[in-house]
């Protein structure tokens, strides 16, 4: 249950007052996690600095570059544009939730197999982006992979590579 | 962002009783546009209403056969619903063209109508601007304003509204569903945004502590003959230069009925009558396009960085109604403008 601590009350709204922190609970890679942020902690700042899961990557901070990239119940979104507190009972899921028993996702194989970056601070988001567009199966040629894709952007221009490896995960699955 | 109170709406009334209690208040759905102009300082709210848990999520057929769509509804499961992409594939594209899927996911058809202009002008609370802070002055107007509006703009502002799905829910007559203090009421969606006048910082006509409900499409979807096309600078995830929407009904190589509408060029979607009339009759070619193209564009002014978009939108409409008659609407993934 999301709970308003005390000095929570919207009369004494006052930009300069300390903030009000609130509680809020969600799954964070298959772990039930509460916290107490202040109501502006977006999700990806409440990822990075209150769980320390830092693979989520903090691009532009304002929806533009995908490097935010999240999946939340599933859907791929930028966790840059949501505050934590509206995330109750949500199931996130971070790059650092996609190995399993110590062997990489299938997308996390096919960028390295790939050679799908280059400095990689785009990748973590690239990666949770395509685990989502694989999920919604709307994208099976590669035009249709680059506009779906369109949300992640990579200055170091891995984008062929990218397509290739999202390819090569979508023809074995 | 400065700071504000948070609360969940526990219903639309409770969400609309918050909201008329404290007018510095937002609602938030998908947060897209909001969170994004509060790190800029563009929005202040005192407080946020949360909304996104209501449950206004569906899409169904009303009894005159057409469809409701509920204000909640994701973009992207509009998109892809089997209703739209069957009946109104215009309204699917449409949205498909706008924004990157993450965003698509987040983004609302409430908050879609609800977004915000993206001149820069707006967004830098450094400069004066006259949406942002009435009556400081439009820095668009003299300034940078390759993107701006070409029509219906004033001495004010000529910044455009940034929506993609509205140019299509104008296209189809779409109507707004809306919920106040004092009950429900229903607009066309030609009457809810507005142009700026004097007043651009009121983007639409909603009333005090209103909140949108539904959309709600008229039966006919013009699945046959319908094509949004959008240019832009570059191939995805940018804002429209110029976008159009054609829907037409025909009977053999007859047009009977046209609808056209605008993106990137006005404060709110741009219709027409006396274009849409031109359309109407035997002679479906280029020289009919051409002039409906002419009396969709009367009156339009450019300043001095977007006058290309007069032409860039003459040729757009003729290219767009060519696509609508062949039946061969414009693809979002494969961007060839056939």
């Amino acid at each position: 249950m999301l709970e308003q601590h005390p000095g929570s009350n919207p009369s004494e709204a006052n930009p300069l007052s300390p903030p009000a922190k609130l509680a809020v609970t969600f799954v964070v890679n298959g772990v039930e996690r509460q916290l107490d942020v202040a109501p502006w902690t977006s999700l990806l700042d409440a990822l990075r600095d209150h769980l320390a899961l830092t693979g989520t990557k903090k691009g532009c901070d304002h929806g533009q570059c995908g490097a935010c990239t999240v999946l939340v119940n599933g859907r791929r979104i930028n966790s840059c544009l949501t505050l934590a507190v509206m995330q109750e009972g949500a199931e996130v899921t971070t790059i650092e939730g996609l190995a399993r028993d110590g062997a990489l996702h299938p997308l996390q194989q096919a960028f390295v197999d790939h050679d799908a970056f280059q400095c990689g601070y785009c990748t973590p988001g690239q990666i949770c982006s395509a685990v989502g567009l694989i999920a919604e199966g709307r994208a099976k040629s590669a035009d249709e992979i680059r506009e779906l894709m369109s949300g992640n952007i990579c200055r170091c221009g891995a984008y062929p590579n990218i397509v290739a490896a999202i390819q090569q995960v979508i023809g074995r699955s | 962002m400065i700071n504000f109170h948070y609360v969940r709406a526990s219903s639309i009334t409770d969400a609309i009783g918050r909201m008329a209690a404290d007018p510095g208040a937002k609602f938030i759905a998908g947060g897209t546009n909001l969170l994004d102009l509060m790190k800029e300082h563009v929005e202040r709210p005192s407080q946020l209403i949360d909304i996104s848990h209501l449950p206004l999520k569906r899409v169904e057929q009303t009894a005159d056969g057409g469809v409701r769509i509920g204000a909640l509804v994701p973009n992207t499961d509009l998109a892809y619903h089997p209703l739209i992409e069957a009946r109104y594939p215009i309204l699917s594209s449409a949205l498909l063209a706008g924004a990157s899927q993450q965003l698509r996911n987040m983004a609302s058809v409430g908050g879609n109508l609800m977004q915000r202009t993206r001149c820069s002008y707006f967004y830098d609370t450094a400069t004066p601007c006259n949406k942002r802070e009435p009556n400081s002055g439009c820095s668009a107007i003299g300034g940078h304003n390759r993107g701006h509006a070409i029509l219906g703009a004033s001495e004010s502002c000529i910044a455009t509204h940034p929506s993609d799905m509205c140019v299509a829910l104008a296209a189809l007559d779409a109507r707004v569903l809306l919920a106040g203090p004092s009950g429900e009421r229903s607009m066309p969606i030609s009457d809810f945004h507005r142009l700026p006048g004097d007043e651009p910082h009121r983007d639409n006509n909603l009333g005090p502590a209103e909140i949108i409900t539904a959309v709600e499409l008229p039966p006919r979807g013009f699945a046959a003959h319908s094509s949004y096309l959008k240019i832009r600078d570059r191939l995805s995830y940018a804002f429209a230069l110029v976008s159009v929407a054609a829907a037409l009904e025909m009977e053999g190589a007859t047009i009977k009925e046209a609808r056209l509408a605008l993106g990137g060029v006005a404060h709110k979607p741009w219709r027409n009558a006396d274009a849409e009339a031109a359309l109407c009759g035997p002679a479906a070619d280029g020289a009919s396009f051409a002039r409906a193209a002419e009396a969709l564009l009367r009156g339009a002014r450019g300043h001095a960085h977007n006058a290309f978009k007069i032409e860039l939108a003459r040729r757009a409409i003729v290219r767009t109604l060519m696509q609508a008659v062949r039946g061969t609407p414009q693809s979002q993934s494969n961007k060839k403008i056939a």
